[in-house]
């Protein structure tokens, strides 16, 4: 089997000009037989398995990116929803704990880890309830902890009681770390059917059917997908689907090999590999451009729903085809401050939250790096949890709110965040209220889509 | 799948044409005891553009070492040298 010039120019043209990259190596890591009533030893238990466990992920990460030539941006680490394991810790041992984690990661040389989590979908214990209420001093103090906060399943409906905390948590998070631009708040996301083996941040847990330590990878990718749709620029949206699919076919098979190495060299099970089409702030490596290549002017335009809609199947039919194992979420992601073109289209007056709501309901996870005014009322934001939760529930899909309402900053404003988070223009919300729903409390109940039985 | 399984590496050069560039690299190729299974060269839009299949099994070391030997001669020339195992491109072009 020989291999011809055009192939190989092809992969090295996708990592110099494009931004091919496997997103993240993330290991799972299983942390309940680490369970102990007093915080000191469940501290030492964590922090010994973590740094057992992974102490070769980067070193292996870095090897099998210089032996292949495609660069792996992160190293990450997902553990088990520490309220799972947690036995009656109070909220001041929860922000322990979350320190016991960072450290853990800062001594591997690891991106982030995500874990820092909590199941609340139809209920919540009191260990779960104090873990929430850590939240704004825990993400504020640690630097790469990431915490998620399942409100709602398909099968469960959604937890209002949850959502209401949620919303007034997140403002709080907001004020704590008013001083690194609310960036507590982008460490959070809230699901609704959140995936037990999903390794992008900041949802990445290790979920209740899991092995011990597992390899997850997250692949990447629109630039090749931006610059593979530029060469065809006359075809029909038959012809569009099936330039995604193949150039998706060939992103996830670079991750396949790098999941199958990893896993390997790290003596632990493959997982997944994450078919995502995950945008960076890199030129050309957005999402937006993909849906304005396609054929709206701007992103957000009419059509822009439509074309994502494409464009997230093709790149799954595409992927699927390319690993064994596909999981986690799986589509595209449209995070605001992480893309230049849904930055662009903010800054144009042509993408709103409410068609970013729309958009949700057709790529692989939610209402993501939206930042809005430091001034949102708490009620707001837990209604804007809820319609997600809702779009997630009644579609049997993954939809996820990671929003930020930036400590001092009014709608139009931008907002830095650095690194990977990109920045983020702030964008205005409905001044009418929710509170009455959200007061409410209570559950939706399950659809009868759940009856599936 | 591990790298023992096939020593192969795709070896790549794309810079500015200027004289000697085959003869400099294939000299530390040689002298690393690396074999050159196949070789194509081509001027692609006025950029030198080479790529080499060769095989590291004499070579003391791993791919990353070997590609280290090469930063001298990237600087001098204003080269861009990469080496990959083969496995990328089979999986990524290959069902």
């Amino acid at each position: 089997m020989t291999l011809a010039l055009q192939e190989i120019m092809e992969t090295i043209r996708m990592v110099e000009m494009e931004n091919l990259d496997i997103r993240t190596v993330t290991m799972g890591i299983n942390l309940k037989d680490c369970a102990h009533p007093d915080v000191n030893i469940f501290k030492e238990n964590i922090y010994q398995k973590i740094t057992t466990k992974a102490a070769n992920l980067k070193e292996v990460a870095d090897k099998i990116q210089s032996e292949i030539g495609i660069p792996i941006i992160n190293r990450r680490i997902s553990i088990t929803p520490i309220a799972n394991v947690g036995i009656k810790y109070s909220p001041a041992d929860y922000v322990e704990i979350a320190k016991t984690l960072d450290q853990a990661a800062k001594l591997l040389g690891i991106d982030f880890i995500g874990g820092f989590s909590a199941l609340v979908h139809k209920g919540m214990t009191q260990d779960e309830q104090n873990l929430i209420n850590s939240l704004p001093e825990a993400l504020t103090v640690t630097e790469r902890v990431c915490s998620s906060i399942s409100v709602a399943t398909t099968k469960a409906g959604i937890n209002m009681d949850a959502i209401e905390l949620v919303g007034r948590v997140i403002v709080e998070a907001a004020h704590a770390s008013a001083h690194i631009n609310s960036l507590a708040c982008a460490k959070l996301v809230v699901f609704c059917n959140a995936p037990e083996d999903n390794p992008f941040m900041a949802g990445a847990f290790h979920g209740e059917g899991e092995p011990d330590v597992v390899i997850n990878v997250g692949v990447s990718g629109p630039g090749v997908v931006l610059h593979a749709l530029k060469r065809y620029p006359e075809a029909d949206l038959g012809e569009v689907a099936n330039v995604i699919k193949k150039t998706a076919f060939k992103i996830t098979r670079a991750g396949e090999l790098v999941g199958r190495l990893a896993a390997e060299r790290l003596n632990a099970p493959f997982g997944i590999i994450d078919l995502s089409l995950a945008p960076t702030n890199a030129t050309g490596d957005s999402v937006a451009e993909i849906l304005e290549e396609i054929g709206v002017e701007v992103c957000g335009a009419p059509g822009t729903t439509a074309a994502l809609a494409l464009m997230n199947d093709a790149v799954k039919k595409g992927g699927s085809m390319a690993t064994s194992h596909a999981g986690g979420l799986s589509g595209a992601f449209i995070p605001v401050s992480e893309d230049n073109g849904m930055i662009a289209a903010v800054e144009a007056g042509a993408l709103s939250l409410s068609k970013l709501e729309a958009m949700t309901c057709v790529c692989s996870v939610g209402l993501d790096m939206i930042a809005v005014p430091g001034n949102t009322s708490p009620a707001t934001i837990a209604g804007v949890i809820a319609d997600e939760a809702a779009i997630g529930m009644i579609n049997k899909k993954t939809t996820a709110v990671r929003i930020i309402p930036v400590a001092g900053k009014a709608a139009g404003e931008m907002v830095e965040f650095g690194g990977l988070l990109g920045r983020a223009p702030i964008m205005e919300v409905s001044n009418f209220s929710s509170q009455k729903l959200v007061s409410r409390g209570g559950r939706i109940p399950a659809p009868i889509q759940a009856l599936t039985n | 799948m591990n790298q023992a399984s096939g020593n192969r590496v795709v070896f790549s050069v794309v810079g500015q044409d200027q004289k000697g560039i085959i003869a400099k690299v294939t000299a530390i190729l040689a002298d690393n005891d690396v074999n050159i299974l196949d070789i194509s060269q081509t001027i692609m839009q006025g950029f030198f553009t080479m790529v080499m299949v060769v095989d590291i099994t004499d070579y003391i070391g791993d791919i990353e070492s070997l590609s280290m030997q090469f930063r001298h001669l990237e600087e001098e020339m204003g080269l861009k040298i990469r080496l990959q195992h083969e496995d990328i491109f089979n999986f990524m072009h290959r069902i």
